[in-house]
């Protein structure tokens, strides 16, 4: 099964504003969840030049993003793109 | 540092305007922030979009020095007192402040009792209350505050878990009863008690205390070409996902003229604090403590003057890195960046300091900037700090760096406090009657040691790993270059 690719935004904008909290999220799934998910850390991603009127950090999760991403936020999107497989 | 919450997020938010202005010189702009930051169209977080406004106003004035108390013309242009701030030379300001109009002046009762009150025949919290405190009405208790004595029994026996402890958040993280309440409720810090460890600004969930930033120090000196000289606390390693070399590159890209790591101080202060530890234990001490954590110092001086005598002499790790720059750069001004406020109040009593970033305002000025850490190539830095120096910035860290220097004369028993709180100052009672558990006593005011600084970026757990990362790779190196 294909893994769901989860990219955090190491950007010093997305770092500084929230993202550097979102390196704990490896850590915080549960063990089922680890196995289905490969993370990332990355260099800017570009999303807030893209899309400026939204708000770091940002987060790539199998190619779409999430604005002002939490590790909840991230965790409800991975959940859901399981149930959906 | 505190979990995430928005209060710490306008504050970095704030640093980037700041930083953005002056890049661009449009101070004008400053007064322009609050009304960015909370257009008409936008929700608020207090009770409408101008309280925000002026509660941000407020802050950017503390943040610039200014009191709100000595306010006499509330439509003076912010400009201005960025104005002031760069001309002025001496650095005589408290280094933080309650800002009145953000303080939300919590409730002082300190137990509430709420709608899951069952109003029960029992009544365990009425019949238990020592102090007569307890009063029914509409079939609910209500403590009454002139009574209340804050013991918490109601609370511990009430069947319902109706009642609830809710602390005043800032006064609940001081550790020295430093700050508390004027007679209209808001919070003053009495300065002669404050130990500067910051734990009060990520204490208050309204971001009410708000530190006075040297950018306004700094970036004038930058975009002028004023030599200055940046001096990187060790607890930076942990701070962008980028290593060492990049965070260099990173800081000469800001424009400073040279980047000098204090953990290179921190090489000498061990040496020196070996030799002391030595000493002492020859003159029949039966303890020292280590004395890097400014908060810890203070708190000694201030509070338990017992204790004073067991600190060490040796200098800081940043006094000595000072000396290092003040030697290769007389013309140059010395820029602390590190992990907390404690660090802004011993730079004050140190000529070796002229002025100090937190993190928090690094990050602000690298994203004005367009500096993105880790996608940076690096600098390979010629000579580096120790491993052992490296690792300063962890609790546990001096101790380790002070056993690999002993002379084995005298075997050291340890004795770690990993953060100043209300528990271990417990602990730190005994010390000052001259009561230890060991010979060395590592003492710091933040928990996990300077990773763990009020204006750090990074979850301490991660940055602890990005820090013991680089000190294995520094101890790899020592090993196969001889001597």
């Amino acid at each position: 099964m294909e893994k769901i690719r989860v990219k955090l935004c190491c950007g010093t904008l997305c770092y500084v504003m929230g993202g550097a909290e979102l390196q704990s999220l490896p850590d915080r799934l549960s063990e089922n969840l680890k196995t289905q998910v490969a993370f990332s850390s990355s260099t800017c991603l570009d999303y807030c030049n893209k899309y400026p009127t939204e708000n770091p950090p940002f987060v790539d999760i199998n190619g779409e993003y999430i604005a002002e991403a939490t590790p909840n936020k991230v965790i409800a999107k991975i959940n859901q793109l399981i149930e959906n497989k | 540092m505190a979990v995430t919450n928005n209060a710490m997020l306008i504050r970095r938010q704030l640093y980037q305007y700041i930083t953005k202005y002056f890049r661009t010189g449009q101070l004008e702009e400053i007064d322009k922030i609050p009304l960015k930051m909370r257009p008409k169209s936008s929700g608020s977080s207090r009770c409408c979009v101008y309280k925000d406004r002026a509660m941000l106003r407020y802050k950017l004035m503390a943040m610039m020095g200014a009191s709100v108390q000595s306010e006499t013309d509330e439509l003076k242009p912010l400009a201005e007192f960025a104005r002031v701030n760069i001309d002025h030379d001496t650095d005589d300001m408290p280094a933080f402040r309650v800002v009145d109009e953000a303080c939300s002046s919590c409730h002082k009762g300190n137990y509430v009792v709420t709608n899951m009150c069952q109003g029960c025949v029992g009544r365990p919290c009425e019949i238990n209350c020592p102090k007569d405190a307890i009063e029914f009405n509409n079939g609910q208790a209500q403590i009454l505050d002139d009574k209340c004595v804050n013991c918490g029994l109601c609370k511990d026996v009430c069947p319902y878990h109706a009642i609830v402890y809710k602390p005043v958040p800032c006064e609940e993280a001081c550790p020295v009863g430093a700050i508390s309440k004027d007679e209209e409720g808001r919070e003053v810090i009495n300065y002669e008690k404050c130990i500067h460890c910051g734990k009060c600004i990520t204490g208050c969930p309204f971001g009410a205390i708000v530190e006075y930033s040297h950018l306004f120090k700094v970036l004038p000196g930058i975009y002028k070409n004023s030599p200055m000289v940046a001096l990187m606390a060790p607890s930076i390693i942990g701070q962008f996902k980028a290593n060492m070399k990049q965070v260099r590159e990173a800081l000469k890209k800001l424009g400073f003229t040279a980047v000098i790591e204090v953990a290179e101080g921190a090489d000498k202060t061990i040496s020196k604090e070996a030799k002391e530890f030595d000493e002492r234990m020859e003159n029949g001490d039966t303890f020292m403590t280590s004395s890097c954590c400014p908060a810890y110092v203070e708190l000694t001086r201030k509070h338990f003057s017992g204790l004073t005598r067991f600190v060490s002499e040796t200098p800081t790790p940043m006094h000595y890195a000072g000396n290092i720059a003040r030697k290769h750069y007389p013309e140059a001004k010395t820029v602390f960046i590190g992990p907390c406020i404690g660090k802004k109040s011993e730079a004050r009593k140190d000529d070796t300091i002229d002025f100090v970033l937190n993190f928090e305002e690094l990050g602000a000025w690298l994203i004005t900037e367009n500096i993105d850490v880790n996608s940076l190539k690096g600098i390979e830095q010629d000579k580096h700090a120790s491993a052992e120096a490296t690792g300063f910035a962890v609790s546990g860290g001096v101790t380790n760096a002070l056993r690999e220097k002993l002379s084995g004369n005298y075997p050291i028993y340890p004795q770690n406090i990993n953060g100043i709180n209300k528990d271990t100052i417990k602990t730190l009672k005994r010390l000052n009657k001259g009561k230890s558990d060991g010979n060395f006593v590592e003492v710091m005011a933040c928990e996990s040691g300077c990773i763990g600084g009020c204006n750090t970026i990074s979850l301490p757990k991660i940055a602890r790993k990005q820090l013991e990362k680089l000190v294995n790779e520094r101890r790899d190196t020592e090993e196969t270059v001889p001597k």
